[in-house]
C-alpha cells in the first residue's frame, strides 16, 4: 500500500512539475509544425534546447554593450529575447533550404541540426564557447536562476496542495484511498462518457460539464497524491506556476492562431499543397510562418525547462524530441488541448513505469535500467499510437490522412 | 470493411510479433553478456569505492580520459581547504575516487609528468579554476561530487608534418567513406523503392557490431564465422522487419509521414534496448592491439586494410547485381517507378522485402567493420552515423544507390578532413556533414546524380 502510495505521488509530482509544464509548452509547437501544418520537426529540442542556452548565458553573463548586468532583472528579460532571437534564426536556416522540397528533407535536416546543436554545446574546441556553454557539464540552473527567484511573492517555506488530504480522514486508512480511487475512476469515466456524447449534453453544457469535471477529478486526485513543494526553491511552487501560467497562455494564444485564417491557411497547406498554391498563396511563407511560431514556443518551453534544472545538451537530446512526439500523439495531434493533456499523462506514465519497476522488478533491473526501460517503452508506444490511434485521445482520425 | 479488419489484424500479429522480437533477442545478447556485466558499472563513480555517508563522508571521484580510453597510471592530487594534500595514482579504469570528511572547497590537479606523452589537462573554465589550473570542487560530507578532468592530446606533435597529417586524414576518410556507402547504399535503396527515410538504419549498423562483440569476443567464435553469422542474423531482421512492420503497414495505406515516425519509435526502442542490455561502455570485437602496417606516411592498421578491401568488393559485387542481374534491374525499375514496374509484371513486394533482407545485412557488415577499425561500438553510435548517413545520400540524391556511394565518400573525406583546418576543432567535424546537407539542399536538390526533377 505505502509502495502504490510512493509511486502516486511522485506520479502526482511529474504531472504537476514545472518540466512537464515545460514540455507541453514545446509540445504546442510541435502541434503548429506536426499537427495544423503537416512539418515534421524531428529537431523540437534543438529549439528547446538554443532557447534555454540564449536565456542562460544571457542572464550570467549580461549584455555589456547594452549596460545589461548579469543576474537582474534587465538580463532576464533581455535573456527571454535572446532565447526567442536564437530559435528564430534557427527556424530561419532550417526553413530556407527545406521547406521548398517534400517533406522528408525537413525531417533529415531538423535531426540532423539537433545533434549539431548538442555537440556544439558539448564541445571543448573554442576556449570562449567553452566558457558560455559549459560543455557538457553544462550551466548549473545556480548561475542564472536568480533572477527568476527574486521575482516570487511566495516567499519561503512550504506548501501542500492539497492542505486537506486522505492522510485528515481517518488517519489515511486504507479504506480511505481505495474509495478515494474508485471515485477518482468514476469521474474519469464520466469524463469520457461525456466527451463521448453519450450522456445527451451538447454545446455549451457539455464544455461546462467536462469543465467541472475535470476540477472535481483534479481536487480527487490531489487529495489522494497531495504534492508538496518549498514555495520558491529549485523546484518551487512558483516556478510551477509561472510554467502553468504560460503553457495556458499558449494554448489561448494557438486557441485564436488556429481559428484565424492563417490557422485555416495552415490546415490547408497539410491536406494539399497544390490546392493551396493555385489559389494564390504562398506556401513557402506560411510554411516558413509556422516553423518559426512553433520554434519560438518550442524556445520558451526550453528556457522553462532549464529554470528548475541545468542546461546539459545530453539532457536535451534526440529523446527528448520522441518525448515530445510521443505526448503530442498520446493528447491527440491538431488539437488545442491535446499538447497538455498527452504532456501530463505521458510524464506521468514514464514515471509510474520507472516506479512500478523499481519497486516490485527490483531483482531485475536497477534504477538506472529501469529508466532505459522506460524509454524502451516510448518507443513502442510511439509506434503503437501511430499505427492504431494516430489521432490519440481528442484527435479526430480524418485530421491526420496527410502524407509528405 | 472485413478487408481493412483482416489487414488491422496482420499488423496487430505483426507488431506483436516485432515486439516480441525486441525483446527476444536482447535478451539472449543479455545471455551471453551476463558474464561481462562485473565490468560494466561504468556509470557508478568510485570504482575504488568510496561511498558517501551522510553525515560521515563525502566523495570526489572522476575519470582521466573517456570510459573508453581511459589514462591510467596518472598522478591525481587533493588539496584539502586546511592545505593538506593527498595523491592517488588512477588504476586501469583511469578512475580516482577521494573520501573526504569535511565541507569546503577542494581543489583537484593531475601531475602532467606522469600523463602518457602527447596529453595535457584542459585548464578548466576561469570561475572553477585554481591558483595551479587545478579544478575548484565544492564537496559536502554526505554527497558525491565528480571532478571531471578534461584530458586533450596537446597540440604540437613534432613527428609528423603537414603533408602526412593530409595524407593520412585522406585515407581515413576513404576508410571512413566506404564504411558508410555500405549502409547507406541501402538506406538510399529501401527510399527508393518505398519512399521511407528509414530513421532506424543507422541503429542497423550498431547491431552489427553488438552481434559481432558478442559472437566472437563474448562466444570466442572465430572472426570469420562470428562476421557471417552476424550477416545471416542482420539479414534475417531486414526480411523479418518487413515481413511482419512495413509490408502490412503498406497494404493498410499508412502515410510515409506516419511510417516515418514509426521509424523513429523503433530507433528509440533499439537503441535503449542495446543500452538495457548490453550497458552504455563502449564493446570491442577484438581486444588485442592490432598489427600496425605503414607505407610511405600513412599508418593504418591490416584490420582496417581488410575492412577497406572487404567494402570496396561488396560494393562492387551490389553494383554489379544493380547492373547487370534480373533481380537489380527489377529493383532499379521499382526504384524509378513503382507502379510502371508493377504494370510491366515485377513483383514489387517480393523486390521490396529483397531491398530490405540485403539493405539491413549491408548495414550490419558496415557495424562489424566500423567496430573493428575504430575504438569499439556503443549504444548510441547509430546516432553519429545516422547523420552522415543522410548527410550522404542526400549529397548523392535520395533513392540513387550510385549516388549515395559517392555521396559518402565524399562525406568520409570531409568529416576525416575538416579538423585539418585551423579554425576546425575536432570535434566540430560532424557539423561538416549538416553544412554539406544543407548548401546540397539549397543549391541541388535532386543530389549529384539524382535527376533534375521538381521534387518538391
Amino acid at each position: 500500500m505505502d509502495e502504490i502510495q510512493q509511486i502516486l505521488n511522485s506520479m502526482m509530482s511529474s504531472a504537476t512539475g514545472p518540466q512537464t509544464a515545460a514540455v507541453a509548452i514545446a509540445v504546442i509547437g510541435l502541434n503548429i509544425h506536426f499537427g495544423y501544418t503537416g512539418l515534421l520537426n524531428i529537431g523540437q529540442s534543438a529549439f528547446m534546447l538554443l532557447g534555454a542556452y540564449g536565456f542562460a548565458i544571457t542572464i550570467k553573463e549580461g549584455i555589456p554593450a547594452l549596460g545589461i548586468e548579469p543576474l537582474g532583472f534587465a538580463a532576464l528579460v533581455a535573456g527571454v529575447i535572446v532565447g526567442m532571437g536564437l530559435a528564430f534564426i534557427f527556424a530561419l536556416i532550417l526553413g530556407v533550404p527545406t521547406l521548398k522540397l517534400r517533406g522528408d528533407y525537413l525531417a533529415i535536416v531538423t535531426i540532423s541540426a539537433a545533434e549539431i546543436v548538442r555537440y556544439i554545446g558539448r564541445s571543448v574546441g573554442y576556449e570562449t564557447l567553452f566558457g558560455l556553454t559549459g560543455g557538457a557539464q553544462g550551466i548549473p540552473g545556480s548561475q542564472y536562476r536568480a533572477p527568476f527567484t527574486d521575482l516570487s511573492p511566495l516567499g519561503n517555506g512550504n506548501s501542500t496542495l492539497l492542505e486537506f488530504n486522505y492522510t485528515d480522514v481517518a488517519d489515511g486508512a486504507v479504506w480511505v484511498r481505495l474509495v478515494g480511487w474508485v471515485i477518482g475512476i468514476a469521474i474519469i469515466a464520466a469524463i469520457v462518457h461525456v466527451a463521448r456524447g453519450r450522456a445527451g449534453l451538447t454545446g455549451t453544457p457539455k464544455r461546462v460539464a467536462i469543465a467541472g469535471l475535470s476540477v472535481l477529478a483534479l481536487v480527487v486526485l490531489l487529495f489522494l497524491a497531495p504534492v508538496n513543494n518549498q514555495n520558491t526553491g529549485v523546484n518551487g511552487w512558483f516556478v510551477t506556476i509561472v510554467a502553468w501560467c504560460v503553457a495556458a497562455i499558449s494554448t489561448v494564444v494557438v486557441l485564436f492562431l488556429v481559428k484565424s485564417p492563417w490557422g485555416r491557411a495552415l490546415r490547408g497547406v497539410r491536406e494539399d499543397e497544390d490546392a493551396m498554391r493555385s489559389l494564390g498563396k504562398n506556401v513557402f511563407a506560411i510554411k516558413m510562418q509556422a516553423l518559426v511560431i512553433g520554434g519560438l514556443f518550442g524556445a520558451v518551453g526550453g528556457m522553462l525547462y532549464v529554470l528548475p534544472a541545468t542546461v546539459q545538451p545530453d539532457s536535451m537530446g534526440r529523446s527528448l524530441t520522441f518525448f515530445c512526439y510521443t505526448a503530442l500523439l498520446l493528447g491527440g495531434a491538431a488539437t488545442i488541448w491535446g499538447p497538455i493533456l498527452g504532456s501530463i499523462i505521458f510524464f506521468a506514465g514514464r514515471i509510474m513505469i520507472i516506479g512500478i519497476s523499481n519497486t516490485y522488478f527490483d531483482g531485475f533491473m536497477s534504477s538506472q535500467e529501469s529508466s532505459q526501460f522506460a524509454f524502451i517503452v516510448v518507443g513502442v508506444v510511439l509506434m503503437l499510437l501511430v499505427i492504431f490511434r494516430p489521432q490519440g485521445i481528442l484527435g479526430d482520425k480524418r485530421e491526420l490522412r496527410f502524407n509528405v | 470493411m472485413s478487408r481493412h479488419a483482416a489487414h488491422g489484424r496482420t499488423v496487430g500479429r505483426g507488431v506483436t510479433g516485432l515486439i516480441l522480437g525486441l525483446l527476444v533477442t536482447p535478451l539472449v545478447m543479455l545471455l551471453g553478456t551476463t558474464s561481462a556485466y562485473a565490468d560494466d558499472e561504468g556509470d557508478t563513480p568510485a570504482a575504488a569505492s568510496c561511498l558517501p555517508k551522510p553525515d560521515e563522508v563525502g566523495c570526489i571521484s572522476g575519470t582521466l580520459g573517456s570510459r573508453a580510453d581511459p589514462i591510467a597510471d596518472a598522478d591525481v592530487t587533493l588539496t584539502k581547504p586546511d592545505g593538506t594534500t593527498e595523491t592517488q595514482t588512477t588504476g586501469d579504469d583511469g578512475k580516482f575516487s577521494f573520501t573526504i570528511t569535511e565541507d569546503g572547497e577542494y581543489l583537484v590537479g593531475v601531475d602532467p609528468e606522469t600523463l602518457p606523452d602527447g596529453f595535457e589537462v584542459r585548464p578548466p573554465p576561469a570561475n572553477l579554476r585554481g591558483p595551479d589550473g587545478e579544478l575548484k570542487v565544492q564537496a559536502t560530507v554526505g554527497g558525491l561530487r565528480a571532478a571531471n578532468l578534461e584530458i586533450r592530446s596537446a597540440d604540437y606533435d613534432p613527428s609528423t608534418s603537414n603533408w602526412e597529417e593530409i595524407s593520412q586524414s585522406g585515407f581515413n576518410g576513404l576508410r571512413l567513406g566506404l564504411l558508410l556507402a555500405l549502409a547507406s547504399v541501402g538506406l538510399s535503396l529501401i527510399y527508393g523503392t518505398t519512399g521511407l527515410s528509414n530513421f532506424a538504419h543507422a541503429e542497423q549498423v550498431t547491431l552489427g557490431g553488438m552481434l559481432a562483440y558478442l559472437f566472437v569476443n563474448q562466444q570466442g567464435m572465430p572472426l570469420l564465422v562470428g562476421g557471417l553469422l552476424v550477416l545471416v542474423l542482420c539479414g534475417f531482421t531486414g526480411w523479418f522487419q518487413d515481413r511482419v512492420l512495413w509490408q502490412p503497414l503498406r497494404r493498410r495505406g499508412l502515410g510515409l509521414t506516419q511510417m516515418m515516425i514509426v521509424t523513429i519509435g523503433l530507433s528509440l526502442a533499439i537503441q535503449y534496448g542495446y543500452q538495457f542490455f548490453v550497458g552504455s561502455r563502449t564493446v570491442r570485437v577484438i581486444v588485442d592491439n592490432p598489427t600496425v602496417t605503414s607505407f610511405g606516411p600513412i599508418t593504418t592498421t591490416n584490420q582496417s586494410l581488410a575492412a577497406m578491401v572487404i567494402s570496396a568488393v561488396v560494393l562492387a559485387g551490389v553494383g554489379f547485381a544493380l547492373l547487370r542481374t534480373r533481380i537489380g534491374r527489377a529493383t532499379r525499375a521499382v526504384s524509378d517507378n513503382p507502379a510502371l514496374a508493377q504494370a510491366s509484371g515485377i513483383d514489387t513486394d517480393k523486390v521490396i522485402r529483397l531491398v530490405w533482407t540485403v539493405a539491413m545485412a549491408l548495414a550490419g557488415l558496415s557495424g562489424i567493420l566500423y567496430a573493428l577499425v575504430t575504438n569499439g561500438i556503443k549504444w548510441d553510435t547509430g546516432l553519429q552515423i545516422l547523420l552522415l548517413l543522410f548527410a550522404a545520400v542526400t549529397l548523392g540524391g535520395l533513392g540513387t544507390a550510385f549516388g549515395a556511394l559517392v555521396g559518402s565518400l565524399v562525406i568520409g573525406f570531409v568529416v576525416e578532413m575538416s579538423p585539418l583546418l585551423p579554425f576546425v576543432p575536432g570535434d566540430f567535424k560532424y557539423a561538416a556533414a549538416l553544412l554539406i546537407l544543407i548548401v546540397v539542399l539549397l543549391v541541388r536538390p535532386q543530389g549529384l546524380l539524382g535527376k533534375a526533377q521538381r521534387v518538391g
